[in-house]
């Protein structure tokens, strides 16, 4: 009751304010003129566009603004969530951001050496940086097997690390399938040639059929997949049907998708060219060579 | 309070927007895969119906008759950023799925359809009732649509397994048209027949009545 009273005194105060004040008393005179004009005149027109606009603006500017904070941890927590399930360290109810914190470890490194480079880690944004000339370089339709015609100078990776033995390499991976460009992880182990594990965390391909990139079971059969093969071609691809394991060469096999013709080729070209020298093969090198 | 009530239950099957009105059919096509992704769609639209018709209403005495389409847009535009918006910071994972489908609620012809032929000549409260009961009606035939497409399709429900598939060590083998947008054509022509028997009513007079060939004029005899 006292808080009713409080806030209708407020009110009253507020406006005995407005009412000494001379500018809104202008703008009232002005409001009282627009709203007795006729509908299709010329000034009411523009003066209700404009306060239309006026106000639709501050809505969407407040919305966005004040859920920002939101939004952006939601990005990250997704990304850590994709990153923690590519190396097989999510489970139910695991705490996503103290998994990440302890046991992975994010790097920058440069695609046309191969090393690590010092740079604000946190703040890189690899799919940012592949859209910004400055930092990206074109690729040629020979080179564009995956078909992502641009790509960062500078790549994200992620270790996993138990002590002081690399447990994961996790390498960002993207290209086009049938509808959509496909963004994924690939894990490797630290000879950088057995499969861990793959997912795709952002893909429009074809519910059911393609969309099956990010069916656990599917993604299940990567696991212990090789990707070179003895003179260090990338090997690794999918294939029609399903994978014969006691075949010879059946380590670089993997089920194609059913009735995803073109979106296993999508995955294929993607694992060709991010494993080629034009993506890791050259960091995954000296990997091999520092242990 | 029965004005109210008929303003509600009114679109849900005698002036159903999709099936008799054959309003937002576009976005009935693309999001029903999934009983999720509709549920939440479903919500969204009707917000926004509801939220819209009743700003529009509230200031239709003093919308300018040569720029009404535009100042209906823009309220809805806006409101269909907020959502968006609300979407993103709370259920960032169906966000994700809807992916563009929200941006396009701005351009389901129902929103518009119920400000220009509703919230124009009627006060904010019925107005609001009106999206409301509209949005409803979208949002039934979507959860019906969507119910046969994520069962028939995936043999899901709300992601919970109904139906065993082959693939993973059941029997059911899924109908993998039903993941298409084109089924949910079938499903509503399906479900709008059902309606007309329901209520022959809604049968349409046809345009013009197809002559018996013999009373015909003309032609080749």
């Amino acid at each position: 009751m006292s808080n009713e009273k409080k806030t209708c005194k407020y009110a009253e105060k507020l406006n005995e304010k407005l009412d000494k004040c001379e500018h809104y008393q202008k703008f009232a005179k002005y409001r009282d003129h627009i709203l007795s004009l006729g509908n299709d005149s010329l000034e009411k027109t523009i003066a209700i566009a404009l306060s239309l606009c006026f106000v639709c603006a501050i809505l969407v500017s407040v919305a966005a603004v004040a859920l920002r904070p939101l939004q952006i941890e939601n990005k990250a927590m997704d990304m850590k969530k994709n990153i923690l399930d590519v190396a097989g360290l999510l489970q139910d109810g695991t705490d996503i951001h103290e998994a990440f914190a302890s046991k992975i470890e994010a790097k920058l490194v440069d695609m046309a050496t191969g090393d690590y480079i010092d740079g604000d880690v946190l703040a890189y944004d690899q799919r940012k940086a592949a859209k910004d000339p400055e930092q990206n370089i074109s690729l040629t339709t020979a080179q564009d097997i995956a078909g992502i015609k641009r790509r960062a100078k500078i790549a994200k990776v992620y270790l996993v690390k138990e002590g002081e033995s690399l447990k994961s390499i996790i390498l960002p991976v993207h290209g086009y399938g049938l509808w959509s460009t496909m963004y994924g992880f690939l894990a490797l182990d630290a000879d950088g040639q057995t499969v861990q594990s793959i997912n795709f965390y952002d893909q429009g391909e074809t519910p059911g059929l393609g969309a099956e990139v990010v069916n656990p079971n599917w993604r299940a059969l990567w696991k212990g997949k090789k990707v070179y093969d003895e003179s260090g071609n990338v090997s690794l691809a999918l294939i029609k049907g399903l994978v014969d394991n006691s075949k010879p060469g059946s380590e670089f096999q993997v089920d194609g998708l059913a009735g995803a013709t073109l979106t296993s080729v999508g995955v294929t070209n993607l694992v060709k060219y991010w494993m080629s020298q034009e993506g890791f093969a050259a960091y995954l090198e000296k990997v091999r060579i520092k242990g | 309070m029965s004005d109210t009530k008929k303003v509600l239950t009114d679109p849900l099957v005698n002036n159903n927007p999709i099936t008799l009105q054959v309003l937002g059919i576009c976005s009935a096509l693309a999001v029903t895969s999934q009983m999720s992704t509709s549920l939440i769609m479903a919500v969204a639209l009707t917000a926004v119906t509801a939220c819209s018709s009743a700003a529009i209403s509230s200031i239709r005495n003093h919308i300018p008759s040569s720029i009404r389409i535009i100042v209906q847009m823009t309220i809805i535009a806006s409101l269909v950023i907020v959502v968006d918006q609300v979407l993103k910071a709370f259920a960032y994972d169906i966000s994700k799925q809807l992916s563009v489908f929200v941006g396009l609620i701005i351009t389901n012809c129902i929103v518009m359809g119920r400000a220009e032929a509703y919230a124009m000549k009627n006060p904010p409260m019925a107005s609001f009732w009106d999206g409301i009961g509209n949005g409803l009606g979208y949002s039934l035939i979507l959860i019906i649509v969507a119910f046969f497409r994520e069962l028939f399709g995936s043999g899901t429900l709300l992601g919970i397994e109904i139906f065993p598939l082959i693939k993973n060590g059941g029997w059911y083998e899924p109908n993998g048209m039903m993941l298409l947008p084109p089924s949910a054509f079938f499903i509503i022509g399906f479900i709008i027949w059902v309606f007309r028997q329901w209520k022959p009513d809604q049968n349409e007079a046809a345009d013009f009545k197809i002559l018996d060939i013999s009373h015909g004029e003309g032609g080749h005899h």
